[in-house]
């Protein structure tokens, strides 16, 4: 019988099936960081429980990391007791720990493909809702709460009802200054923030098929904003190439092993879906979000839409009242003060060649402060040694170390209430990105746009031919 | 035995008929910092819920005291955005046993069952009944039953019946969590993680 590639790693991971319950399925890897773990450690001490498998599970510092002075104590004093908490709790387990200083610390969702930890066919959870991103190498991959956390460390497993089946086709060729981030932020902004919960999502399509690695982890990684599970696509030359010779990926033998099984690792022709959508990449420009959930994007040259009459008419009018927008505003020249480049969205090499791209040859805006955030101490190093960070300081933009930062701004990086960011991350909920702040999602370009010319522009008028 | 069991609940309702209700608004990330669960009710919708001095906002309903209960009634697509279960236990730590909504997110619905607090799934049509319902009556008691699987406006009678999967269903009235149940079949995954190939 055709079968879709999620069914094929789903089905090889059950343990047990429970009738009229959900299915016990086991996680080849876990990723842990140190806001969402010290409460399931606490759970296993509580339980007198031992970790299973600690050679499966990888401890990262990221969510509550400084960017600056990273050499220096933490000075919140809970951030540096989770941190500690942290460190312990994985010496204690004997669970690798790359935390803040490590050669290879940086966000989780950065970190675990850029080192081969991801690879395709795999089950992998963290307790992050943008886990969904390990999905680019045709992994199952998606978030988990804590109590789940401490399922994986005491079980290697959890216990899920198996989700619906989407699949999302993209076809044509996308057209100048459309990143992959515009084509998710456009699928959930036709599907809404909620449109695809209960489902795991299936990309497939041209413009997947023709995404580098990097473009497929930003797609994958906001599957969550429009409420899915995850998102899957399946591997391919581009997948492998990618994956050989990293750090953790299989060597030698081992990897034609793995590869040889990899490949099979594709939906069937014939297999069927719960529901399709299709997309035109013609339909993609250039986008950004105007509200307060990923779903209200838009395309950067339009005007935000009128309310539709019905129950979500107070919930619109809230959001655009956050925001100080108003019905039928243009975009196109609204004020900037912040832009921040970086997150587990858009924080790898690709995003900030891009936005160099744009800078190259032009001056920071005066009015805009700019926090770019690399994901990792690897892609800090990328940007050293590709001459990247030349451009970026002589157009007077600052690096700073790799974490999380404003993109949740649980450190000091943090938008002050009622100033307007161009934010490469993924969520422009309310306070996101610091209490008042107001968020508007965009791509490495259009971000790259706003920070020369310190209002919102349209990457496609500043891109050289 | 992980958390308190959950059988029959009859409680007035606090209602909060916002949509789209997301995780970094029941409890904002920067009180995420804790390495014990404790105190997260302090911060529940902490921003809505106080300015930035501290005070409480006057016209947010957790500062009404007309409106209390064990049951939470949002909006649709409750619970969205971040996986943080630190949204339900501050749920849970204020007071509330069960949220109602017309639609919830997939990870808040798993984390609130891992932890006893009752997701109800109703339709758009009786969440718009138990709002007006309340708007009428701050005082009006809802039942939940969860071994019969109905929710009911006591004063009117009205009721409807919610969907949960039957293992979930037996662990909320046993207060049995899945790490017991994981536990117990700890040979068959060791037997199927030899077969593993990662």
């Amino acid at each position: 019988m055709p079968t879709t590639l999620f069914d094929k790693v789903w089905d090889s991971h059950v343990v047990r099936r429970i009738s009229s319950g959900p299915d016990v399925l086991f996680i080849d890897r876990h990723f842990i960081h140190e806001v969402t773990s010290p409460v399931a450690f606490l759970g296993l001490e509580n339980r007198k429980l031992q970790v299973m498998y600690p050679g499966k599970t990888f401890a990262t510092a990221d969510h509550n990391t400084p960017t600056i002075n990273q050499h220096l104590p933490v000075k919140d004093p809970l951030s540096a007791n989770q941190l500690k908490a942290l460190e312990m709790n994985s010496k204690k387990y004997g669970i690798s720990h790359w935390g803040l200083g490590h050669a290879r610390n940086g966000i989780v969702h950065v970190i675990g493909p850029e080192n081969g930890i991801t690879q395709p066919g795999m089950t992998i959870v963290c307790g992050d809702s943008h886990t969904s991103t390990h999905g680019a190498f045709g992994a199952i991959a998606f978030g988990i709460g804590t109590s789940e956390v401490e399922m994986v460390l005491s079980s290697q497993c959890i216990m899920q009802p198996k989700p619906k089946k989407m699949r999302i086709t993209v076809n044509g060729k996308l057209g100048k200054g459309v990143t992959p981030k515009d084509v998710i932020l456009y699928i959930i902004s036709k599907l809404t923030a909620a449109g695809a919960t209960g489902y795991f999502v299936e990309y497939a399509g041209e413009v997947f098929e023709n995404m580098s690695m990097e473009g497929r982890m930003t797609v994958c990684n906001m599957s969550i904003e429009m409420g899915a599970r995850g998102g899957i696509i399946a591997p391919d030359e581009t997948t492998f190439t990618y994956l050989k010779g990293r750090e953790l990926a299989p060597k030698g033998e081992a990897w034609d092993k793995a590869l040889a099984y990899w490949k099979t690792l594709k939906t069937d022709d014939g297999a069927t879906f719960d529901v399709e959508h299709n997309f035109k990449a013609s339909d993609i420009e250039p986008m950004i979000t105007y509200g307060t959930n990923p779903g209200m994007g838009l395309g950067i040259s339009q005007h935000i839409p009128t309310a539709e009459q019905g129950s979500g008419k107070a919930t619109y009018e809230k959001s655009l009242d956050y925001m100080g927008f108003h019905q039928e505003d243009e975009m196109l020249g609204k004020k900037v003060d912040y832009v921040f480049i970086g997150s587990c969205t858009n924080g790898r090499i690709e995003d900030f060649r891009a936005f160099a791209s744009i800078v190259k040859g032009r001056k920071k805006a005066d009015n805009v402060t700019v926090w770019m955030v690399p994901g990792s101490h690897i892609v800090e190093q990328q940007i050293k040694d590709e001459g990247i960070l030349d451009i970026l300081q002589e157009a007077g933009f600052e690096l700073r170390q790799p974490g999380c930062s404003a993109c949740l701004a649980m450190n000091d990086d943090k938008v002050p209430a009622g100033k307007y960011a161009v934010s490469t991350s993924n969520r422009n909920f309310e306070g996101r990105q610091g209490p008042g702040a107001r968020t508007m999602l965009a791509s490495p370009l259009v971000a790259a746009a706003a920070a020369v010319t310190g209002v919102v522009t349209d990457p496609r008028e500043l891109i050289k031919d | 035995m992980a958390y308190d069991k959950f059988t029959v609940l009859k409680s007035t309702a606090v209602p909060m008929p916002i949509e789209n209700v997301d995780t970094d608004q029941i409890i904002p990330a920067r009180f995420l910092k804790a390495t014990e669960r404790k105190g997260f009710g302090d911060n529940l919708f902490r921003d809505w819920r106080y300015n930035s001095d501290g005070s409480p906002k006057k016209d947010f309903i957790l500062n009404n005291p007309v409106y209390s209960g064990k049951i939470l009634a949002g909006g649709k697509n409750f619970g969205s955005g971040s996986s943080r279960e630190h949204a339900a236990w501050a749920i849970y730590d204020y007071g509330f046993r069960c949220v109602v909504s017309s639609f919830f997110a997939d990870i808040f619905k798993n984390n609130s069952l891992n932890i006893g607090l009752l997701p109800v799934q109703v339709s758009a049509e009786f969440l718009d009944k138990i709002f007006k319902a309340i708007e009428a009556d701050p005082k009006t008691e809802i039942e939940v039953n969860l071994p019969q699987q109905k929710i009911t406006i006591i004063a009117t009678g009205e009721n409807e019946s919610f969907e949960i999967n039957g293992y979930k269903k037996e662990n909320m009235i046993n207060g049995y969590d899945d790490i017991d149940y994981l536990q117990a079949m700890k040979d068959d995954i060791q037997k199927f993680a030899g077969q593993s190939i990662y």
